[in-house]
């Protein structure tokens, strides 16, 4: 019988650690550079936190793992998390409120995928800032992402912005019952950026005049102001979208920060109130993030503005160019033990050259390594004999010291 | 390689049975009191069929154990609902055995989104159930799965029901509303989709399907939904906080419980009810009865639905070896309806215990199939006994039909073994002995409440330990 993983699940290889650690570790600096604390929440958490309205679109919640558990008589599921933000937006409600949180993780995340050949487990590294809700806040995290990319060395990256304030305003000037709104909301957040185009041709009165709203690419804020201006005297309600999503855009511009309108793409979750934006690089998303003010009330958290992003790990993993990484990484010793009586000899050495800051591995029944040093320890004089495991050339010595005196002087040319 | 096909029992027995008549199929044994389930075909000899129930089928076609099969579309979408992927191909709509999925409750919500409770759905369809709340964007659920009689649960027991009916109309009967009609079906020929892609079955679908030929799908009759009255008299008052609630078996377990209440001097009318009334009245002030099945109790107990049930101790396993956290425990042995559960293997088998199943399990590379209604418990005992790799096939009843070609284990219970042994199979293991049982919540209740649990059960008690 043959033993393997289960189906959409992914294994990490020790290269692949490295990758995943390289930019778990980026994140983790910048991050706590702008002032965030890092937090961690369960795997598993209730079904309800996720069903509540505004919280996941019915596409997704199609796809969570969930189940009974244990204590599952009671008719309650749990689910295995399917999103990063909501439970983090729980923790808060539950033991941080009334702070203003500026929160960092990393976790994975399971959303089922039918064929099984996208990984169904997924990595972020996600930011939540709690408790502002301004446009300088949205401006922070916007900068915050391009500039975990900019430090991975990733170049070519692309932000598009969206708003779902103005999105959802937009679906109700177009005439569609609350039920059908929400669902066409939903399927834009799926990521079908055809919808708005296509209800806005059945209503072609209100469709030829967000026609260039919606198809064209604004790049500064003049696209908003232009759209503002024709928009604004017979669509009063998004006005007010309008004037929210100007003061971020004007921001950016302001700090040169490079983007592009495209209201008909806005990908991303339910719980988004306000601008949303995402990250591209070609044509793959790497993350994505936004505002969503209704959350933490919706949990009971009282009135408290919130806004986030997530990093996709695996693809960053993937795009990043680990070797152009590499620190100083220091040299391998095996260490090994001539006869069963110089074992504990060997753990000694070894323990002497890791305190020196070697890596130090003990030689197993002779198994292949790919240290650079080779030494082996016996109990008689020389104790000690010290292999340039590239050369062959043996040096012998009688104690460690004298050991890592001769490794500092190869080591040093 | 033998073309497999599955055929249903129960609701359409009848009409399929019917149905293969006039496509000149020749079965000898498929008619509604039949014990075996091992129909041969005069006009097919190869094909090799069996009977299972319903909602067996589409899990045993898309597994790719049968070829084809026939049983209706609300079981095909309760699975498909939660595994799209699954290789079940829908060849064929039989334009029999119709009728409705309805969701439906005692009075009409106002909004199913209902924040903050959470709203409780009974139903034989637990998928489809979830998918409606899903749907609706309920905040906050529990779904009931049951074993039957989900009509009997609201208003005090759940809120909504997921059921079948013919009609709307039919659900007022039971003092209930249709709140959606989720979906209309009848009988389908379905096919496993890698059979369909590489064997011959045109012949044997021909064959239905020239029957079909003349028959016209009957319109799909437009009704109202949510808008029909509810008679005041079906509905349910509201109970009062201290009344006890207690829950008593349909089907063959009805006999020893009324000899039993009978005994205890307890009188009961129109139970066993030959008009289906689930609510029966009990001579016992503070005291409220429903009819549910023994299965379902158990979880009943648990959620506080319930305060005192009669059911079987092996139901009470199944659900504790599920939920060992669980509050409800056995309050009495009834010391009725005594069975053994046993595990069972073909007599073909050169195996004699467990030991000899793990010496077999091991030799070989498929993994290993576990056959029962009683999933956890058959769980349980398959961990416990280190089987390896193996698979746990839910069924519905007919398990013995399961051996040897579906599965290779049964969990079972017996009462003399002659089932058993008629089917050519043999006992390899005793698991336990189950009897009814009184069961109840250790949950704290009330004390006029609690008060009123004790004596009941004294009572009983008083009877048991007579005898």
């Amino acid at each position: 019988m043959k033993i393997q993983r289960c189906k959409g699940m992914r294994d990490l290889s020790p290269a692949e650690m490295t990758a995943f650690h390289l930019v778990e570790g980026i994140c983790r600096d910048i991050c706590s550079g702008w002032g965030y604390k890092e937090v961690r929440t369960p795997t598993i958490e209730y079904l309800h936190l996720f069903t509540s309205a505004g919280t996941l679109t019915p596409g997704m919640l199609g796809k969570v793992y969930s189940f009974l558990d244990w204590d599952g008589w009671s008719g309650e599921r749990v689910v295995l998390r399917p999103d990063g933000t909501i439970p983090v937006a729980r923790l808060y409600t539950e033991s941080l409120q009334g702070e203003l949180a500026r929160l960092f993780y990393t976790t994975n995340i399971f959303i089922f995928e039918e064929a099984g050949e996208k990984t169904r487990e997924r990595w972020r590294c996600s930011t939540e800032l709690i408790g502002a809700g301004s446009a300088t806040a949205e401006v922070e995290l916007i900068a915050l992402s391009l500039e975990v990319l900019k430090k991975l060395g990733l170049k070519g990256v692309e932000l598009r912005l969206s708003h779902a304030g103005l999105i959802k305003a937009l679906l109700v000037k177009l005439g569609l019952s609350p039920e059908e709104q929400s669902r066409m909301f939903g399927r834009i957040l799926d990521g079908d950026n055809k919808v708005l185009a296509e209800v806005s041709r059945e209503s072609p009165e209100v469709g030829n005049t967000l026609k260039p709203f919606l198809s064209l690419k604004g790049q500064s804020p003049g696209f908003l102001r232009n759209q503002k201006a024709l928009l604004a005297r017979n669509m009063l309600e998004i006005r007010q979208y309008l004037d929210e999503f100007l003061k971020t855009v004007d921001l950016l511009d302001e700090l040169g920060v490079k983007y592009q309108i495209n209201i008909a793409s806005g990908a991303g979750f339910e719980y988004y109130t306000g601008i949303i934006f995402q990250l591209f690089i070609g044509k793959e998303k790497v993350g994505g993030g936004g505002r969503y003010d209704a959350l933490i009330p919706s949990m009971g958290g009282g009135d408290v503005p919130a806004s986030g992003f997530a990093l996709y790990l695996d693809r960053l993993m993937d795009l990043v160019k680990a070797e152009s990484f590499v620190k100083a990484v220091p040299e391998r010793v095996l260490v090994r033990a001539k006869s069963g009586g110089a074992v504990k000899e060997a753990f000694k050495a070894a323990d002497k050259l890791r305190e020196a800051g070697y890596v130090a591995e003990i030689d197993l029944d002779g198994k292949k390594s790919d240290a650079r040093w080779i030494i082996e320890v016996q109990s008689e004089a020389p104790k000690f004999t010290l292999i340039d495991a590239e050369t062959k050339k043996k040096t012998e010595a009688s104690t460690v010291n004298e050991v890592l005196k001769r490794l500092e002087g190869e080591g040093g040319d | 390689m033998a073309i497999k096909i599955a055929l249903p029992k129960g609701r359409l027995l009848r009409k399929t049975a019917a149905m293969l008549q006039k496509a000149g199929w020749g079965l000898d044994e498929y008619t509604s009191n039949m014990g075996f389930y091992r129909p041969k075909s005069q006009k097919f000899p190869d094909v090799l069929i069996r009977v299972f129930h319903e909602k067996d089928i589409p899990i045993q076609i898309a597994m790719g154990n049968y070829d084809m099969g026939i049983c209706c579309l609300d079981w095909i979408e309760e699975l498909l609902v939660k595994y799209p992927s699954s290789d079940l191909v829908k060849v064929q709509d039989l334009m029999y055995g119709g009728g409705a999925l309805y969701i439906a409750a005692a009075s009409l919500p106002e909004d199913l989104r209902q924040n903050g409770t959470p709203v409780r759905i009974a139903s034989e369809y637990p998928n489809l159930a979830e998918a409606f709340a899903l749907r609706k964007r309920m905040s906050r659920f529990s779904i009931f799965p049951v074993w039957g009689a989900a009509e009997a649960y609201p208003p005090e027991n759940a809120d909504m029901v997921l059921v079948s009916a013919k009609a709307g109309a039919e659900l007022a009967g039971y003092g209930m509303v249709p709140v959606n009609r989720m979906l209309d079906f009848s009988a389908f020929l379905i096919a496993n989709k890698n059979s369909w892609e590489t064997k011959n079955l045109d012949k044997l679908v021909t064959s239905i399907c020239d029957t079909l030929a003349e028959v016209e799908k009957k319109a799909v009759v437009e009704e109202e939904i949510g808008a029909a009255e509810i008679s005041a008299r079906k509905r349910a008052g509201k109970t009062a906080g201290d009344t006890v609630r207690l829950a008593l078996p349909d089907g063959h377990q009805q006999q020893p419980t009324v000899n039993l209440l009978n005994r205890a001097g307890i009188g009961i009318d129109d139970y066993p009810s030959e008009t289906g009334n689930r609510r029966p009245r009990i001579n016992i002030d503070g005291i409220m009865v429903k009819v549910i099945r023994p299965q379902d109790m158990p979880l009943q107990v648990a959620n506080g639905n319930f305060d005192l049930a009669v059911t079987g101790r092996d139901w009470l396993t199944e659900h504790l070896d599920q939920f060992p956290s669980s509050p409800v425990k056995e309050l009495l042995d009834l010391k009725s309806s005594k069975v053994r559960i046993v595990a069972v293997v073909s007599r073909e088998l050169q195996v004699e215990d467990t030991g000899g199943l793990r010496q077999l399990i091991a030799a070989r590379e498929e993994s290993f199939r576990v056959a029962s209604e009683y999933v956890n418990i058959a769980d349980k005992y398959a961990r416990d006994n280190h089987l390896g790799q193996y698979r746990v096939i839910p069924t519905w009843g007919a398990t013995e039909a399961f051996l040897p070609e579906d599965a290779d284990l049964l969990i079972e219970n017996t009462e003399t073994g002659r089932t058993i042994a008629r089917h050519n199979l043999k006992i390899i293991d005793t698991l336990f002995e189950s009897t009814g049982c009184l069961i109840g919540n250790t949950d704290s209740v009330s004390a006029a409440k609690g008060k009123r649990i004790e004596a009941v059960v004294k009572r009983l008690r008083a009877v048991v330990e007579d005898n």
